[in-house]
């Protein structure tokens, strides 16, 4: 009986020891560190491209703690999973700011989920940096897009089809993957080739659903479409999952890159690592950024990227870059507001000019959208791309397109006296609408 | 006299390239040296053209070597040398004899960059090379080469090719070629209507392709008979069509029943809602992910027989797993439908997660084996050996799982238990573990079902996410409890799958599918064939 009850003080002692150790700790963070929020999916169908993001910001902030942290004090994250389940990101995303108190948050990638979360970073008024190249039609004062807009990746794509280097293309495929951001982007790619002289009979746009694997018929569409005595090429919004099937159908059929080429917006280094690329040589894909890229700034992040993931296999990818410099810009402007409200931060953010690991620099416009370089490479055989062309300088992302109808009289600028995200420049007035 | 002096052209052409006189070799070589100052792709490509302006077959080496990014300059003298890999480094060879000349690191060099601008420069550069080549497959490239990039300038090596031409079908290939080639040029109306037929007799797509250009372009008779030869063409193709979507659709109709196949036991026999059926499928294509990754370390010759080695593997890994899941869970479940289904859909997200962990999230390569891959042409109907093979996969499971449910004792227990589980019981015959060894079996047909799907679908945690939903519409759609069923509605629900695909497109058909199968089913609620007796009531 005694034995017993001493047992009992004990563990209840333990406990308040415990409990009283955990406040202490968790106070001393709230004095001594800096919340950073990490939004990405970790388990469901989009981990396959999320976790890597995931690992990039953990290094990241390994790296600037290992500088010295930010503003005397260290960096510390907070990773959630909100497990491929868009109305859990909305949670996920309030439990970081609410109870966590981050100072930022980096995450997201599908379209859908960073809609999910918008309502939240406005209200709880947060800074969110997305880092995946998307559809456009949006400005928001709590979001920073580091990837690119559809003029920083899929017009100078189909510019550099329709120069002589390109192979001179006349007649277009636009197969995508049925869901926001194809649809946009091929809603303004249809617009910008009608603009550019091509007739209607010469676009051929087709959707199929996600993690479609069977590719039969539509690969011999394309075929088909191919063989009327026009240059054709492919341009491909086909998401993730369902690029595998794709491409193996596409080797299998004889489709090769010097006769129907296929420009993929979609397919970086991480989705080629899943494939035999040798049938696929010469295909092309459009982005801000390839592993291949040589600058010393890239040489040293694949490095670090190696050595923290403990695997020298592991590629890196365009939207690691866009967390680089996503993450990099915040630092500079926290150190620029000297303060992490996020207030503040939002208003130091536009102007911060950081180094990019293309050998130039990205500048935060006051759309919220940055300059960037667009390069287009070719598949290799060893699933790397080689540039094979590269806009001459660099990019500024413009978030409403000049293509659509709705868009074109729409502007975005956070600074001071306009302070508005769709400012409609006939009317004068803020609040105008896109196409989504 | 003609043919004597093709052969003496020939002659000489040989022994030129036998033994090229020194001066020539020093012309090419100073060439090649060019390759290293040039910078940009249209200085590359006025390189190659002076290289294929000698006319000279040594050129072939060389350009090739560019065309498949073999070709570096090493950085230290500006030599250009074909590449070739070796282990970590890099084998230089002389880019004309084609000798070892040097070892080098890969820093060391800069691989010549090329672009598929550049690939077709050379691809059709080669084709006139190699149009008198020794082997008859590299003539029959040559000669396709020059059918899809016709040139007026191809007219006169054709002509001397065709006629020093001794195989029939690399002969009928050089005609259609030059055919090809008389229409893009200047030569009188006459010889152009001549060309047409002869490449309206090809009646494929870059014959197709061809004559549109031209109708494009022609005016007066030649464009009428163009047009003529396009109607034909096109009416012959739209034939093909339907028998192309036929095969599409029993190709899917094959997927289809491996994935479900599996699902036709748990389900149908046995009448678990097992939600982690797609998972044993994904563990079956991870086993082969393993094995192959075994043999490329350990054993790399033995990689066409990977998938025949990871078949058994795949069997017994995704069976054991049945076993325990039986043994584990739903023993404890039987004859509640609901907790089945949401206990099986929780072992699958644990199996997904626990895959994701050890793997990681990322797709994995899984190769195929060189008996799988490209395609062949039956008429105008392309054939991939993938699809085939696993057409041929799918049927021989099905046989033989016919055959254990209908000709083994085993068999003839699971039948047993299924009609009337209490009178077997009574009968001796010990139904606890006739369920785990139904349960496992079905699992492990479902993991062969990986080894075949890995070959065409990605994989990753997710892969059996994509088949638990076609799954349980063939079975639902076939008949539940009935094999032949489940065959009939996996080869229905493909063909109709891809015949509405080209009218309706992917999205819109995978829903008209869906739609009829719902009506279907109001009206056949037991689906095609319905098992009788007694079994059904219970």
């Amino acid at each position: 009986m005694r034995g017993n009850f001493a047992k009992i003080t004990k563990i209840l002692s333990a406990g308040v020891v415990a409990a009283g150790l955990l406040a202490s700790a968790s106070a001393r963070a709230a004095e001594d560190t800096i919340k950073v929020g990490i939004l990405h999916s970790l388990s469901g169908t989009m981990a396959i491209s999320e976790t890597t993001l995931k690992d990039v910001m953990l290094m990241l902030i390994d790296e600037q703690n290992a500088k010295g942290g930010l503003l005397g004090k260290k960096l510390e994250a907070v990773v959630v999973d909100p497990a491929s389940n868009w109305p859990l990101f909305a949670e996920k995303a309030r439990e970081l700011i609410s109870k966590d108190k981050v100072a930022a948050v980096f995450g997201c990638w599908t379209s859908v989920s960073r809609k999910s979360v918008l309502p939240v970073f406005s209200e709880l008024d947060n800074i969110l940096f997305y880092p995946v190249q998307y559809e456009g039609e949006e400005s928001e004062r709590n979001v920073f897009y580091t990837g690119a807009a559809p003029n920083q990746q899929a017009i100078p794509a189909v510019d550099y089809l329709m120069s002589a280097d390109g192979g001179s293309v006349k007649r277009w495929v636009l197969e995508g993957t049925d869901y926001v951001y194809p649809r946009t982007t091929n809603k303004i790619l249809e617009a910008y080739l009608k603009a550019k002289g091509v007739p209607a009979e010469d676009i051929m746009v087709n959707y199929t659903p996600f993690g479609f694997s069977d590719w039969q018929t539509e690969v011999s569409a394309i075929k088909k479409f191919g063989s009327a005595g026009k240059k054709t090429a492919v341009v491909s919004t086909v998401n993730g999952d369902a690029n595998v099937p794709f491409y193996k159908e596409l080797g299998n059929q004889g489709i090769k890159a010097e006769d129907i080429p296929v420009m993929a917006f979609s397919v970086g280094e991480e989705e080629l690592a899943g494939l035999d690329t040798g049938p696929l040589v010469g295909h092309l894909a459009a982005w801000n950024y390839f592993e291949s890229v040589d600058t010393p700034a890239n040489k040293k992040f694949i490095d670090d990227w190696h050595k923290f993931i403990k695997n020298d296999k592991r590629t890196t990818n365009d939207p690691m870059e866009a967390h680089y410099i996503g993450f990099n810009m915040w630092v500079k402007a926290v150190e620029k507001a000297g303060t992490t409200d996020p207030d503040k931060v939002i208003d130091a953010m536009v102007g911060v000019s950081v180094p990019n690991l293309t050998g130039g620099y990205s500048t935060m416009m006051p759309n919220h959208h940055i300059t960037k370089p667009v390069l287009i490479g070719e598949i290799q055989a060893d699933g790397q791309f080689e540039t094979v062309s590269q806009t001459p300088g660099l990019v500024m992302g413009d978030e409403w397109s000049d293509y659509l109808p709705d868009s074109k009289d729409l502007i975005s600028d956070w600074r001071a006296p306009l302070s508005c995200g769709n400012f409609n420049v006939k009317t004068g007035k803020c609040g105008g609408k896109g196409t989504n | 006299m003609l043919l004597l002096r093709a052969i003496g052209l020939m002659f000489l052409l040989t022994m030129a390239s036998l033994l090229p006189s020194k001066a020539a070799e020093a012309d090419l070589r100073a060439t090649i040296a060019k390759f290293a100052d040039a910078s940009g792709f249209s200085a590359t490509e006025a390189v190659v053209r002076e290289l294929t302006a000698s006319g000279d077959p040594a050129v072939e080496r060389p350009l090739s070597a560019l065309a498949d990014g073999n070709l570096y300059i090493r950085k230290s003298d500006s030599q250009v040398f074909v590449g070739k890999e070796a282990g970590d480094g890099i084998e230089l060879l002389d880019p004309l004899s084609g000798e070892k000349a040097a070892d080098a690191a890969k820093t060391d060099l800069t691989k010549i960059k090329v672009n598929n601008g550049l690939r077709r420069t050379i691809r059709d550069a080669l084709g006139t090379l190699t149009l008198r080549a020794k082997d008859a497959s590299a003539r029959l490239a040559a000669a396709m080469t020059m059918f899809k990039t016709p040139d007026a300038a191809n007219i006169e090596p054709l002509d001397a090719a065709i006629a020093a031409e001794t195989d029939p079908g690399v002969k009928t290939l050089f005609e259609q070629a030059r055919a090809a080639s008389v229409l893009v040029s200047d030569k009188p109306e006459a010889d152009k209507l001549a060309a047409i037929p002869i490449i309206a007799a090809r009646g494929d797509r870059d014959a197709l392709s061809l004559l549109t250009s031209v109708d494009a372009n022609a005016q007066g008779a030649v464009k009428d008979a163009a047009n003529a030869a396009i109607g034909h063409i096109n009416s012959k193709l739209a034939l093909w069509d339907a028998g192309q979507n036929i095969w599409y659709g029993i190709s899917l109709g094959s997927v289809l029943l491996l994935a479900a196949i599996g699902l036709a036991i748990t389900f149908g026999v046995m009448g678990v809602i097992n939600m982690a059926h797609g998972e044993m499928v994904m563990l079956g294509a991870y086993t082969t992910f393993v094995v192959q990754q075994v043999i490329r370390t350990s054993f790399p010759g033995l990689f066409d027989w990977s998938l025949v080695i990871a078949l058994p593997l795949a069997f017994l890994v995704a069976g054991l797993v049945g076993l325990a899941i039986e043994r584990g869970i739903i023993r404890f479940l039987y004859g509640r439908p609901l907790e089945t289904l949401l206990a099986t859909w929780g072992v699958s997200l644990i199996l997904q997660q626990a895959v994701r962990t050890i793997f990681g999230p990322t797709n994995q390569e899984v190769g195929n084996p060189s008996w799988m891959s490209g395609s062949f042409d039956v008429g105008q109907l392309a054939i991939t050996w993938n699809r085939l093979w696993i057409l041929v996969f799918a049927l021989a499971v099905f046989a033989v799982l016919l055959y254990v449910m209908k000709r083994t004792p085993w068999g003839l227990q699971m039948r047993a238990v299924t009609a009337n589980r209490r009178m077997a019981a009574s009968m001796g015959i010990r139904t606890p573990w006739v369920d785990a060894l139904t349960f496992a079996l079905g699992s492990g047909i479902a993991g062969i079902a990986g080894v075949a799907l890995s070959q065409i679908d990605n994989v990753s945690p997710n892969l059996g996410r994509g088949y638990i939903i076609d799954s349980f519409m063939v079975v639902v759609f076939g008949g539940v409890g009935n094999l032949w069923g489940t065959l009939v509605g996996a080869f229905s629900l493909g063909i109709v799958n891809k015949f509405l695909e080209p009218y309706a497109g992917a999205v819109l058909g995978k829903i008209v599918v869906l739609v009829l199968i719902i009506l279907f089913i109001q009206k056949r609620p037991r689906g095609l064939f319905a098992l009788k007796g007694r079994a059904v009531e219970a």
